[in-house]
Order: C-alpha cells, then structure tokens, then sequence
C-alpha cells in the first residue's frame, strides 16, 4: 500500500568541526512519491543540515543520498529537485514575474511549457494580480507562496521545504498547507520541516531527528498509537491550574503537564488504565487535590513526540524566581490594571493600523494578543511600550500614563522582542550586566541580579560565552533574562517563541508561569495556538481593531458552529477570521 | 538543448537580475553616477590646495608713500583680500579667531629705513593651526615683498639688492597646476574601487544572508556561471562610471585629455578586473555584509585613497611608506591614468604599469574563481 519510492537517505553522518558533536550520525530514511514527509525535532536536531544534504549543497562525510537512484551531488539530478530554504531566498528588488522567469531561466524552461508552468504556477498561488508587485512588498504569507512557487518551476520530482510556515499566521499558514497538500495528491514528494506539531501530525510519514539521531520514522499515527491511556485532562477550578500543572510535573510519572484553557493536559510516562481510578493515581499528594476531575482525552502527536524525546525538563518547574519580591505587583504601584489601553490608534498617512484598540489586563494575568500578520498586533505593542506615540487614545502601564511619564512607565515594564535583540558579541555577563545597567541598577545589586538570572536561567556555563554563539533556545533565555533584570511588575514579549523547538517553548512558558504566580502581569504574542491556550485571556485582532475577546475556552465556544460543535483554538481562530471578512464584504454588497 | 547555449541562457539571466537590482537599487546608483560628480564638483569648487583671496591684516603704523605703495602691491597680487589697520592690537582677536590668516606690521619707521636703503623690518604674523597652509601664506606673502622690493628698486634705477639670479617655473604637463586636471584621474581609481571592491562585495554577501545564495546553488549552477554572472554586470557600471567622470571632467570641466581613448578603456578595464576579483573574494570568504564592506573598505578603499598618489605625493612619502604602495594596485592605475590624461600615450608609462595592473588583476580574478563557492560545505 505504500507509495513508490523517491529518495533514499542511506546511512548519512555529517561533521562539521571535528571538536564538536556530528550534526548528523547514520541517519537512513526513504522518502515516497504522492505524500508529504514531516521532519521533526528540537533545535539544532539537525533537520535544515539533511535537507541541505538531500538538495545536494552540502557533501555528506559518510553514506549518500539517491534520487531514484542516482546520487543528489550531481548537477543534473538537482535540477529535479525542488528546494526552498527558510529565508525563501526570493530577490526583493525584483517583481514576482521576475523572480519567476529568473528561476525558470536558471531551470532552462523555455517555450510553451514556461508560459504554461508559469501561469499555472501564478493562478495557483493567487499571486496573479501581483505580478508586477516587487517581491520586498509582499506580505508574509505571499512571500513564502511565492518561494513555493520558485522552488516548484521546473517541475521537480521532489520538494524540500525548511520550516516554511515558521513566524506564519495560522490563516496564511492553512492556505500554504493546502497547496502543498494539493501538489502531493498529483505525485510529487514532498519533505516538510517544521516545528509546529499539529503539521507533523498531518503528514503521511515523519522522520523525528534529536542530536543529530533518527529516533523514529513511520506514520505519525504509529507514534501516537503508542499514547493509549497515557494522556488525560485535569480540571482544576479558579487560578490554581498553573500552581497544579507545576507540581504535576514534578511527580515522576509525568511527562508533560500543560496548562489548556481551564485545564491541565497530563502526559504519562506509563500508560495507566484503571480508568477513574486514574485521578487518584494521578492526585495523590497535597489537599490542593480533592476537587479535581480527571478524564482521558485522545492523545495528539505532540504528547507522543515530547515523550520520544524524553518529556519536560521538570528541574524549572517550581520555586523559580525566589528572588523576586513575592506579589511585586501590588507594591509597585497603585490601581486596579497592570495594563490599560483605551482608544488606542495609530495612523500612518491614510492607513490606519491600530483602530480605536481598548482592552485591560488584572495584575498577574497573562494576556495573549493574537491576530494574523499585519493586524496590528507589533504596532498596538510598540505603543503599549511607549516605542512608538499613538495618534489618539491612552495607554498606562503599571498606573503610569505612557505619553506623560515615559520614563516611569518604562521602568515598570520589561520588553522583549521578536529577534531576541542581544548584543552578539558581548559575553552573556556583559548582556545583563548592560540591560540592568540601562534600567539604573548598580554595583552591587547589578551583580547580584546578574548571579540571580544566570542560576534561575542556568547560564552559568555559557557566563562568557558570547551571545551569538549561544544554541537559540539559550539565546533566547538570555533575552527574557535581560529583559527582567530591574524585576519590572509588566513584562511583554513580543512573538518570543518564533522558530524555537517544542521543548524549549514549555521551559519558556513554564517560567512565565512562575513569573505570573509571583504577581507579574505579562503581555505576550503568539502565532502558536498552544501558547495561547497558556493565557488567562486573549484577544483577537484583525485589520486594526479587537475581534474577539475572552479566556481560550470562551472564544472556542464563541467560533462553535453546528458542523463544528468543539473546535480547537486554531479553528475558533480561522472561523472567527472569516465571520468577520464576512461581515466586512456583506454591506458592502447591499 | 546544448549544453553551452543552455549556460549561456543562465549566465544571461543572471545578468539581467544582477542588472534590475542595480537599476533598483538607490545605493549603487549613488555610488556609481552621483559620487562622482560629487567628487567632481568638490574637486572643482570646494578641496583646492591653491590659496585665493587669503584674508590677512596689514597694520601701517604710520602711513607714507612707500607703506602706500606695499599695501597696493599686497592688494593687487591677486592672493590677498587685505584688512588695513594702524595699531596691531586690533587685527590681533581676528587672527586668533582665523578671520585672517596673517598679519603683516608696516613699522613707523618703514619709509626712513628703506630710503636709507637699511633693511626695513617688516613683520609677518602667521597663524599656523594648519601648518601646510601657513607655510603657504608665508610663501606667498614673502613672494609679495620680494616683489614690491625688486620693483621698487628697478622704479629708483638701482639694481635690485638680492642676487640676480631670476627663477622663472615652467610647470610641464599641468601648465596651470590646475587642481582638477591632477585630481580627476585619481578620483577615476577611487570610484573603480568602490564599484569593484565595495559594491559587490556587498551584494555577494547579501545573497548570502538573505538566502538566494541558497537557492541559486540549490539548481546546480556551476561555479564559472555564478562567477559571470556577477562580474559581467559590475565590469560594465564601472567602465559606465569611468565614462561619465572623463567626459564630464574633459568636456565640461576642461580637463585636458591626451592619451587615446581605448587605451583609457584598456587601463581601467584591467584594474576593474583587480577590484572586482577582490569584492568577489572577500565577500566570498565572509559571507557577512558588515564584516565584507570591512574588509574591502581597509583592503581596497582606503588604499586607493591614501596610497595611490592622490592625496599624498608619492614621492613625499618615509620610504617605509613609499615601499607599502608598490604593493596595493591604486598607484600603478593613478600612474597611467595621470600619464593618459596630462602627457599623452607615454608608453615607457603606460605599459609597465599596466602590466603590473594586468598581474594583480590576473591573480585576484583567479583567485575570486576559486574562491566561488557551488555548495555550502
């Protein structure tokens, strides 16, 4: 029943410098026509060094990789391959149709077939009515169809896409699913790396790389099939879910606890099948317990990945940030909000990216600001941070009036953005040192904040390491170090887990945890639906104002429609998405 | 299809992409056509080592005919915009400030001493904050009194006092020593450079970053067709850029051109040939915008700045220095072009130095090939 053979990857080791780890040992893996090849892991699993290898830029030291049996090194079977690399690698000063006939010179198409591959390609793509736009102005989303669409002009055999959807929102990001699906279902083969699971899922077969190793090859299904009985849902009522899924986790039979809107999602090393007995199982311990209920629920293909790759680091999980002064917030400053936004807009020109935008957040909340790209979402923050003045409205943060007392405000606040924004070479030391020194801590407190953040981030090895030379999950430990270092009661991260692995994203969202149980209030954007189920509410932008607003599972219920009674947090997303472009096109027409 | 036409086909293309971003691109049009008409003009009107209209004071103590006299002969030369004054005290502030460059004090005296036909003390103030032209005031301001005396003395029908020896300068090839027409040629170098060492080092390096570097590799091109396919289009902004600098310096701006044509063409086509090798190899090499305009700035600009003749005479430099510009390409290329422009088609000039151009440029062009990457190992 399997489909017909493509690739093979046959016992393929990678080295880069010889005083460090393979990025790659004795991996072998086949790869089919008519499907789609999902290549997962951690960072730094080495998924963007095999594809490199099976697109034939790189040698391998040992093993070969064949197409159809015949070596990827050689020039003339690349040309039956399609590549595209994480940066799209489109030319920004060039239109699409000249990005297009660039490549298919470069593919020698010529003739009828070129016009026809082309327009094909185009009307594919929708990117028809763009042909003459500069690729520099497209959007996101159509930067990446237009990626696809190089990568598929000479009619390859196979198409090797680097996390394609990475920074995506999750609407441009069906749209570029479906396509590829489309293009599987006509033959060709497809691998598709990337770090969002519920992709992985979707795919007929996934290879699951850690440190360089293939710890397993098969159907996703197969994965998760091993899953039965091992995954469960905790109810917990009022604020103590995140108290609850912190000490779960430290219990040794738990994999993973996360925090899903109003409940614990609990993955179990060993499968336990005593059905309600479960809870007990499970509950055993502080009095904390005794309203709980425990119920099965289907496992997903991230509960079984996190557990192939070994489950959740637990040392984190609690008592963390025991320095900060407990309840921060509500001796810092004075009102009811952490955040308020009233009114808030912003125009450039005639464009107006921020419409009339209000919404507060509670001291202590976490607050998850959703929308696709180019909603208004970096610009509301900006304003928030006092980065950029508002053409109308208010923002206070901490009690303080942004526009009046920037410089309060500021102190009151930690930022973290989307690049991390590190100094590269500077040592970490001199990273932290620098931050807290920016925000007027000195001497001896600096030092102290800096010991403090390199043991609650474990960067002590790394202390004089320089940042860029840091893995990115470290770098991006560092960032949120940094950005805390004056213990500010208001921290935002602005898409602080773009491109990072599953398993550091859950030590990152365990440590906001923390943050939050401590009495900070943290503003944080996302395009992981996970992540937003972490918050306490959301609120959902589009085309510059606020769509939707609530807890994740009030939104949920908000998108249920009748063929679609309990959808998933990306559903609510996309559906309340197209109510709205709905409404916008509807009185129009009238 | 062929295999040769096919590549020719994809060299092509590369061409034409490398060309639309050039078009596209503001920063190297700058560099290529704006730049230099702003050294043009900079040279022409503003950067001019030849003093005019210096300011200096001149204080009569006490005004006679002769004093009279050596203010109308200050005022006259065509050097000197002259402020009188009769006490010192007031010029003083003015030459502190740099209002005026010197200060030259006529004493009481003057007139008895020189009919006396004693010498006559006359005394010079220079303000020397910048010592090149400090000296040069002083020069001319000596000159000046010189002058007055020689004349002066012929007027009374005595034979002038100093020695009678007359120097009379004959400048060859630059008969005005004209500015312009000594900067042109060096500026010419400057802007090959540029284009050559900088721009496309830049653009190599951002293929890199921005991963098209990546996918060009991706199809299997080979490394002559990559490495065409960005010499070719920056060879020909160049020898555009030397175009419009030559006949806007030669036609508009009167610089003499002597040499021929082709050979200018030959010259300049050859040192391209150096810079462009040395952009391809050092972003080849880096990888890295920041750390390639690094690079090509201290390897190649600079140099041909400072080292090539055309800020500071070659000839004026420590010998340690004079020795460290025999190696970077810049002097030979000013050389010639010097030689083209003033003097003609010198060919005990031109061809030396071109051959020396030719093997710079043979080395770094191989090099760049070499260096040319076709996977990412």
């Amino acid at each position: 029943m399997s489909n017909r053979t493509a690739m093979t990857v046959e016992e393929v080791t990678k080295r880069f410098r010889s005083d460090r780890p393979p990025a790659l040992v004795g991996v072998s893996a086949v790869i089919r026509y008519g499907q789609i090849t999902g290549l997962v892991g951690p960072d730094g699993a080495g998924k963007t060094t095999l594809l490199r290898l099976m697109a034939g830029l790189l040698p391998p030291d040992q093993g070969r990789i064949l197409l159809e049996g015949r070596d990827v090194r050689d020039p003339a079977v690349r040309q039956e391959l399609g590549y595209m690399p994480q940066k799209f690698g489109l030319y920004e000063e060039l239109t699409v149709l000249e990005n297009l006939h660039l490549y298919a010179d470069l593919r020698g198409l010529s003739g009828r077939p070129r016009q026809a591959t082309i327009g094909r390609l185009l009307e594919f793509s929708g990117l028809g009515p763009f042909g003459d736009r500069l690729a520099g102005r497209l959007s996101g989303g159509m930067k990446q169809k237009l990626g696809l669409a190089c990568a598929l002009l000479g009619n390859p055999k196979v198409l090797l896409l680097d996390e394609p959807t990475v920074g995506v929102d999750p609407v441009s990001r069906r749209g570029l699913w479906q396509m590829v699906e489309g293009l599987a279902a006509e033959g060709l083969a497809v691998v598709w790396a990337t770090a969002y699971l519920d992709e992985a899922e979707r795919c007929a077969e996934v290879l699951a790389l850690q440190e360089g190793q293939l710890l397993f090859a098969g159907p996703p299904g197969e994965l998760t099939g091993r899953m039965a009985g091992k995954t469960f849902l905790v109810s917990v009522p009022g604020d103590r879910r995140r108290a609850l899924a912190a000490q779960l986790l430290q219990r040794p039979e738990v994999a993973d606890a996360t925090v899903q809107g109003n409940r614990i999602r609990v993955v179990l090393r060993e499968a336990m099948d005593e059905g309600p007995a479960t809870s007990r199982e499970v509950g055993e311990g502080p009095a904390v317990w005794e309203d709980q209920s425990v119920a099965p629920t289907p496992p997903r293909f991230e509960d079984a990945l996190i557990l192939l790759l070994g489950g959740s680091a637990k040392e984190r999980a609690s008592g963390a940030f025991s320095f900060f002064p407990q309840r921060i917030a509500q001796v810092d400053y004075e009102g009811p909000w952490a955040v308020e936004a009233a009114g808030l807009t912003k125009k450039f020109g005639s464009f107006t990216a921020v419409d009339r935008v209000s919404f507060h957040v509670s001291r202590g909340e976490i607050f998850g600001l959703l929308g696709p790209n180019g909603a208004g979402k970096s610009t509301t923050f900006k304003m928030l941070c006092g980065l950029l003045p508002p053409t109308a409205g208010k923002a206070q943060v901490a009690g303080v009036d942004i526009r009046r007392a920037a410089a309060k405000a500021r102190n009151a606040m930690g930022y973290m953005a989307q690049k991390f924004s590190l100094y590269g070479n500077l040592s970490v030391r001199q990273n932290l040192e620098f931050f807290g020194g920016v925000y007027g801590l000195r001497r001896r407190k600096l030092k102290e904040m800096a010991a403090h953040m390199a043991e609650e981030f474990q960067l002590g090895p790394f202390m004089e390491t320089n940042a860029e030379e840091l893995p990115l999950g470290f770098q991006q430990r560092l960032a949120m170090a940094c950005a805390l270092m004056h213990q500010p009661p208001v921290l935002f991260l602005d898409e602080p887990t773009s491109g990072v692995d599953p398993l550091t994203r859950r030590e990152f969202w365990m440590r906001i945890h923390a943050l939050a149980q401590r009495g900070s209030t943290v503003i944080v954007t996302t395009h992981f639906m996970d992540e937003a189920e972490y918050c306490d509410r959301l609120a959902l932008m589009h085309q510059g104002r606020i769509i939707a607003e609530g807890a994740p599972d009030q939104i949920k219920a908000s998108a249920a429609t009748p063929s679609r009674p309990a959808p998933s947090l990306e559903d609510a997303f996309v559906e309340l998405l197209e109510r709205e472009a709905k409404e916008l096109v509807e009185p129009a027409a009238r | 299809m062929p295999i040769p036409i096919r590549r020719a086909k994809r060299i092509w293309s590369l061409m034409k992409k490398e060309s639309r971003q050039i078009v596209r691109d503001p920063s190297s049009m700058m560099m290529a056509f704006v730049l230099p008409m702003i050294l043009l003009g900079l040279f022409t009107y503003g950067v001019s080592l030849d003093l005019r209209a210096i300011s200096i004071g001149v204080v009569v103590e006490r005004m006679s005919a002769e004093a009279e006299s050596l203010v109308a002969a200050f005022r006259s030369s065509g050097y000197f915009r002259v402020q009188l004054a009769e006490d010192r005290r007031g010029l003083e502030p003015l030459l502190v400030s740099g209002q005026v460059q010197a200060v030259v004090v006529i004493p009481a005296d003057f007139a008895e001493r020189a009919l006396s036909r004693q010498a006559s003390p006359v005394q010079v103030l220079v303000r020397a904050a910048e010592a090149n032209t400090g000296e040069l005031v002083l020069n001319y301001i000596e000159g000046t009194l010189r002058h007055w005396q020689q004349n002066q003395a012929i007027q009374e029908g005595i034979s002038p006092r100093l020695p009678g020896v007359r120097f009379e300068p004959r400048i060859w090839y630059n008969p005005e020593a004209d500015y312009l027409a000594a900067m042109l040629p060096g500026s010419i170098a400057v802007i090959m450079t540029l284009i050559g060492a900088m721009l496309t080092s830049l653009v190599v390096a951002r293929e890199w970053e921005r991963g098209t570097m990546e996918a060009l590799l991706s199809m299997g091109l080979s490394r002559g067709e990559l490495f065409l396919g960005k010499f070719f289009p920056y060879f020909l902004l160049g020898m555009l850029a030397m175009e419009l600098i030559s006949v806007v310096g030669v036609v508009f701006l009167g610089v003499p051109f002597r040499g021929s044509w082709w050979l200018l063409h030959l010259v300049t086509a050859v040192y391209l040939g150096y810079a462009l090798g040395l952009g391809l190899v050092v972003s080849s090499v880096t990888r890295s915008q920041f750390v390639a305009t690094q690079a090509a700035l201290i390897i190649g600009f600079l140099p041909s700045f400072l080292l090539s003749g055309l800020v500071f005479e070659i000839q004026s430099m420590p010998a340690a220095i004079r020795m460290l510009t025999t190696i970077f390409p810049p002097r030979y290329f000013v050389t010639a072009l010097r030689t083209l422009f003033l003097a003609g088609d010198v060919w005990e000039v031109v061809l030396p130095n071109t051959a020396i151009l030719l093997l710079f440029a043979g080395v770094l062009l191989g090099w760049a090939i070499r260096a040319t990457r076709t996977s990412l190992a």
